[in-house]
């Protein structure tokens, strides 16, 4: 099935021994010159790249006050060591979070510190943890930097508050700006300012596909479900990922927003311009690529005239929706100050709910006993409803008002503590396979045991990243790829429709 | 006045200028580096207040370090705890007998904890130093000079317990000494081979604290996933490099 070996599962999670090097063959295919050119990225490793790399990194450490701080304060204490999947899943030591960030921070440290200038002139920089920037340290940078999938698991444990996410998107940032891009994540924000979403689906396509999916609801419900397009005047604009627009399990959750909507008596659309919730400018580490991204959102629902908007559901996309989107495409005065801007499908689902306004039928559900994964960027850099935590009461409370059986995974896997599916992060390549069998370790542990113990047949997720890369890898660790559903799926499963 | 004695007054006010200057320096830079985003570790408080508590539980209580691993938990407490301690202890020194604030400070217990806690910090230096040889992990990740902050660290400690313990010094000739610092009245330092080894180790901290991981101190205040109110979708958070982006675009 595999070239490398699958991590096989233990009885217990064990903390591996350190087998350095291990993954150092793992990364990502190289950005070519053109898709570099439309970030406006050098195409291919410039001339004095060692100098520039260094002055680029003195220029983020005055931008960004966590890298400075980051770069500065850690103690090597230790406690982030076992916390990252992907060393739990590779055993290699540049896999632990301290150790990934000392990449960048034995630049730093060689280039901006008081100790790293003068061990470094003695010719012993690595007494005080510093390094020359050569090409040693660039690929190490390549590889390691796109073994982080930002998930900031890392940061919930240390003692100062380090997320290691800042430190790979700032390397990534580094990278990009002497001319070594990311194939995958490159391409696909050139694809978004060219046509509109990740997935390069045009028009057209898009509108053919809304289209079926009407058919395919009234085929199996014989309600008149819409799925509108660039519908002026509706009062929700919807920011989906493009991969519910056909990819499985997510186009069953994009039915579920769309009865979710039908019922509730809320005219939406989605928009062809902005036909995109992913927003890859935050993997890799470009303030002004994220903010063009958000942009189009703006621009897409000042065009149609809504008064709301909603997001899908995405992981990153919502950390980028509900923490940056206000500042980065803000301020969004124009639309009905009276519901969260932006606000989440969970969100507007679950309000339904409390209100009444929509009924289920669980025993629709009856075939499924479910736990659910807490998606990264949902759990650990947003937030749902009011109060802190929403964002794991609220999707687990649509689960529990559509379904019969549910049950959590192990509390240390879920919650603040969640483990990345293994594949976010703009990892989510076939290129890097072997890395995200690998960092799905974890979760697959915990599943594993909420099986055992309770007969789990199905996981929910409510991130696209989750669920592409959950049902890709879960059949390596001896699951089936239908055991992973989106949350919508199942109120789409579940609701009771009435009206016409 | 021996020349030894003059050394050590300019040594210290040479320490402390590095300490001061250099701490404030990092701090003012800290304090001026724009967060251009909204970053905290959620779930996370949605108000000042709630930050505030939560910066205190990280502060006092180490309370993410807790979360993470026990062992470290509770070697880096005793030690920062005994820290504290040893500062009370050492007050006496930069304190004149008369001071209005000793009143503040019990004494007594200033006194006992303070020697008693010896044992903490060197229980805790100990823990942390074992886990850098031991931990597989923790090992892969230390540079010398992390062992060496440690080593540092003990032999203050291991000579401040064995003036305490073993073998005293004269004490009222050591508070001259340092309070003759203070007024600039320059007093003879007692020529003690174990108080002027934990003295140079003392002033050697000093000099160091300010370009090392030692930064870690101011450094967890200004550390935006712990330190920002949950509040994105309520407020816009804009740094200036960001709104220079902003002109020319978009109504």
């Amino acid at each position: 099935m595999a070239d490398f070996e699958i991590p096989t599962i233990k009885e217990y999670p064990v903390i591996p021994h350190l087998q350095p090097g291990v993954s150092a063959h793992l990364k990502p295919f190289v950005a070519k010159a053109d898709f570099q050119k439309s970030l406006s990225f050098p195409g291919e490793l410039v001339e004095n790249w060692e100098q520039k790399a260094v002055d680029k990194l003195g220029e983020l450490t005055g931008k960004y006050r966590s890298l400075r701080v980051f770069l500065d304060s850690c103690v090597k204490c230790g406690a982030c060591t076992d916390k990252c999947h992907y060393y739990l899943g590779t055993t290699d030591p540049k896999n632990m979070p301290v150790a990934r960030q000392d990449l960048l921070r034995q630049v730093y440290r060689r280039y901006y510190t008081f100790a790293g200038k003068f061990f470094g002139k003695l010719g012993i920089p690595g007494f005080v943890g510093a390094k020359e920037m050569n090409k040693e340290v660039l690929d190490d940078w390549y590889s390691y930097y796109h073994q982080c999938s930002q998930c900031r698991r890392c940061s919930v444990y240390c003692p100062y508050g380090i997320d290691t996410a800042e430190i790979s998107m700032a390397a990534r940032e580094i990278m990009d700006s002497v001319g070594v891009g990311q194939k995958y994540c490159n391409e696909i924000i050139g694809k978004v300012f060219k046509v509109g979403n990740n997935l390069g689906l045009p028009q057209p396509a898009l509108e053919d596909t809304l289209l079926g999916l009407e058919e395919d609801v009234k085929a199996a419900t014989g309600f008149n479900v819409k799925f509108p397009l660039d519908q002026k005047g509706a009062e929700v604009l919807l920011v989906t990922p493009s991969a519910d627009f056909f990819a499985e399990p997510h186009v069953d959750g994009l039915m579920g927003y769309a009865k979710v909507f039908h019922e509730a008596g809320v005219s939406w659309t989605v928009s062809s311009y902005a036909s995109e919730a992913a927003n890859f400018g935050m993997f890799i580490g470009s303030y002004e690529n994220m903010r063009k991204v958000s942009l189009r959102i703006r621009e897409a629902a000042l065009e149609l005239g809504v008064k709301r908007i909603v997001f899908g559901e995405c992981g990153h996309a919502w950390r980028v929706a509900y923490s940056f989107l206000n500042t980065l495409a803000g301020p969004f005065d124009f639309l009905d100050q009276n519901y969260p801007i932006p606000q989440h499908i969970c969100e507007f689902t679950y309000d339904l709910i409390q209100k009444g306004a929509i009924k289920f039928d669980k025993t629709a559900n009856d075939h499924r006993v479910m736990t659910y994964h807490d998606s990264c960027n949902v759990a650990r850099a947003s937030r749902m409803g009011n109060t802190p935590g929403g964002q794991f009461k609220i999707p687990r409370a649509i689960i529990q008002a559509t379904c019969n059986h549910f049950y959590d995974m192990p509390p240390d896997t879920i919650g603040e503590a969640t483990y990345c599916c293994g594949g976010g992060g703009g990892l989510l390549t076939d290129d890097l396979i072997e890395l995200r069998v690998k960092g799905a370790l974890p979760r697959m542990e915990a599943l594993k045991q909420v099986v055992e113990n309770h007969g789990v047949t199905h996981m929910a997720a409510i991130c696209a990243i989750c669920k592409s890369q959950f049902t890709k890898v879960i059949p390596y660790y001896g699951f089936t790829m239908d055991q992973i559903v989106s949350v919508h799926q199942l109120v789409s499963d579940a609701i009771v429709l009435t009206r016409q | 006045m021996t020349a030894l004695s003059w050394a050590y007054v300019i040594m210290f006010y040479l320490a402390m200028l590095i300490l001061f200057v250099g701490v404030t320096r990092k701090i003012i830079q800290y304090a001026r580096t724009p967060a251009p985003l909204k970053i905290p570790t959620t779930p996370a408080p949605t108000t000042k207040a709630g930050v505030v508590w939560r910066m205190i539980t990280e502060v006092v209580l180490f309370n993410s370090l807790f979360k993470a691993n026990r062992w470290i938990w509770i070697f880096g407490w005793l030690f920062h705890f005994a820290l504290l301690l040893a500062f009370f202890r050492h007050l006496r020194y930069a304190l004149a007998p008369d001071s209005i604030f000793w009143p503040l400070v019990n004494n007594w217990l200033v006194l006992n904890a303070g020697k008693y806690g010896a044992y903490a910090m060197l229980i805790g230096l100990l823990g942390l130093l074992a886990r850098r040889f031991l931990v597989d992990r923790v090992r892969y990740i230390s540079s010398p000079s992390d062992y060496l902050m440690l080593v540092l660290i003990l032999g203050i400690a291991g000579s401040g317990m064995y003036m305490s313990f073993i073998s005293r010094v004269d004490i009222l000739e050591l508070r001259e000494f340092v309070l003759g610092l203070f007024y600039f009245a320059w007093q003879p330092l007692p020529s003690d081979a174990v108080l002027l080894t934990h003295l140079s180790l003392v002033l050697i901290l000093m000099v160091i604290f300010p370009v090392s991981k030692l930064l870690h101190a101011p450094g967890v205040f200004f550390s935006p996933t712990r330190n920002q109110v949950d509040n994105p979708r309520e407020q816009r958070h804009l740094a200036a490099w960001a709104r220079r982006l902003e002109t020319g675009t978009t109504s």
